[in-house]
């Protein structure tokens, strides 16, 4: 592995259709992702496009309006990256995520197609963005493995994952906390995904 | 030989504690440090907590402040001195010769550093040093082959830290200018190399383009590994061809050398990365610190597991080894 030797470690390419900075605040098309053992099955992606989007709203709303109380702190290392619009891209999903963290009112809002007038845009797969949140997984490293696309504000999607990061999410108990007596098997529910995810992503990457 | 981690938020701090670090060192989230990124970084109050909850744990800190004072403006980097003092840091690292002149005049019971940013790289730069301002440890320049850091060992009073990990820098440290060329701020002065907001990301025609301060300086296919998006690191057409000409998209790996660089007398092994998150803090420092437990029992060390933390996925022992010579 040394002096240069490249393995092939890649897992996501530029979905076709997506959308992608091109210097001057407009997106453009780009090439389709390969597949990868940790995308969401492409049938499992297909089974939950008709699905209504108000739910999964209404539960990442909660969620986020939680977040940002219990780690307030997120918002002294956003800084003036706060009111930035990030657009949040799961390249194995048929939905994105639109996030506005501005102060006082927070907002994540999913969507079919995120909006043209963004400042950012981060593309990976659902396991690569819940890695990144949780920690889990290091931003750069996905970088330079080609698993991350950010285009747009670069600063701002720094001041983002570094107030991520240093929060120390667990959104795996902040989702299982919104459902009251529920909370514990879902929870264990999530863990199981998020630990089966975890592995192939280490046995993956070798480490 | 210590184990010194990289620290950029107190919860990579936590990590690295746990992880197995002997000492941590951070900055303050402004321009006296090297890693002066948006988000990254210390406050003063954090920093106080910082050093608290690793003195309760036996891990020291060290307190980065190694970039050069602008003038008119140099009581930003006299505050963080006091104020790194105050916080009861085990150390400083410093670089400027105006600011150890300082450090030691106003602090003199504090221990200092000299930082790889002040290209110390030979048995006399460091005398100096330690001579004039009591220094008490140097970080050679990553420019040095085991051979030439064996030979400064033998000649210096002070202690030796070298990296074992993580990015390089192609240029002496210290003295590179080509992120200011391209974008008026460099890791000298400003503290950051390539700074962020001057970034850009395309795609063209099924590749992706790196841009910095309006310069195009690497263009990737599909798939192809990257690295940081820094001049040096940048791919260029010249009469001879198109490819890497200052430095390659690659890690430093010195795992593999631990055996020499303790032969040599290095006291301190350092692991670069203020600027990664709690992943990479947690998987770096536990496999150093477990290649270290494998040196002190003489077992084989693991080495080479981890690529995929690195720039363009692949790792090198740089100058350690010059096999260019």
């Amino acid at each position: 592995m040394q002096q240069n030797s490249r393995p092939s470690l890649f897992l996501h390419k530029l979905r076709q259709g997506s959308l992608l900075y091109s210097g001057t605040m407009t997106f453009s098309k780009v090439t389709p992702p390969a597949s990868s053992h940790l995308s969401v099955p492409p049938l499992l992606a297909l089974a939950v496009r008709p699905l209504p989007l108000p739910p999964l709203q209404t539960v990442l709303s909660i969620v986020l309006l939680r977040i940002c109380r219990s780690h307030p702190k997120i918002f002294d290392r956003l800084g003036e990256h706060a009111r930035k619009r990030f657009g949040i891209e799961p390249t194995d999903l048929p939905f994105s995520f639109l996030l506005e963290p501005a102060p006082p009112r927070p907002r994540l809002s999913v969507v079919r197609d995120l909006p043209d007038d963004l400042d950012a845009r981060i593309s990976s797969s659902l396991a690569g963005l819940f890695g990144l949140v949780e920690g889990s997984l290091d931003g750069d490293a996905l970088l330079f493995s080609r698993d991350l696309v950010v285009e747009g504000d670069v600063a701002a999607v720094l001041a983002l994952r570094n107030a991520i990061d240093d929060a120390q999410l667990d959104p795996v108990a902040e989702i299982a906390g919104m459902f009251g007596p529920l909370a514990e098997p879902l929870k264990r529910v999530l863990q199981v995904a998020r630990t089966v995810a975890s592995v192939s992503d280490r046995s993956r990457k070798g480490i | 030989m210590e184990l010194i981690c990289p620290a950029g938020t107190p919860a990579a701090l936590k990590t690295a504690i746990d992880a197995g670090a002997d000492a941590i060192y951070c900055g303050f989230n402004d321009e006296t440090n090297a890693r002066n990124f948006p988000g990254l970084n210390f406050s003063r109050d954090e920093l106080r907590e910082a050093i608290a909850l690793a003195h309760r744990r036996g891990v020291k800190i060290l307190v980065a402040i190694n970039t050069f004072p602008r003038a008119g403006a140099v009581s930003l980097w006299h505050r963080a001195v006091d104020d790194a003092v105050a916080a009861k840091a085990d150390a400083l690292i410093l670089a400027d010769v105006g600011l150890l002149e300082y450090a030691a005049s106003r602090h003199p019971a504090q221990r200092l550093h000299v930082s790889v940013q002040a290209a110390a790289a030979n048995a006399d730069a460091i005398g100096f040093y330690t001579e004039t301002f009591g220094a008490r440890r140097v970080v050679l320049p990553r420019v040095l082959s085991v051979a030439e850091i064996a030979a400064i060992v033998r000649e210096v009073t002070c202690e030796t830290e070298v990296f074992v990990f993580g990015g390089l820098c192609v240029m002496a440290e210290g003295r590179c200018s080509l992120s200011s060329y391209a974008t008026g701020q460099s890791p000298n002065m400003q503290g950051v190399c390539s700074p962020a907001s001057h970034v850009a990301y395309e795609q063209e025609n099924g590749r992706t383009k790196s841009r910095l301060g309006g310069f195009t300086i690497n263009s990737f296919e599909i798939g192809e590994a990257a690295g940081y998006p820094t001049l040096c690191k940048g791919r260029f057409t010249t009469k001879y061809g198109t490819g890497y000409i200052f430095e390659d998209p690659v890690s430093l790996d010195a795992a593999t050398l631990l055996t020499g660089l303790r032969d040599a007398g290095v006291t301190a092994l350092k692991i670069e990365g203020r600027q990664r998150g709690r992943a990479y803090v947690e998987g770096v420092v536990r496999h150093f610190r477990q290649a270290l437990n494998a040196l002190d029992s003489g077992r084989p060390i693991d080495a080479g597991q981890l690529t995929p933390f690195t720039e363009g996925q692949a790792t090198t022992v740089g100058a350690y080894r010059k096999t260019w010579r």
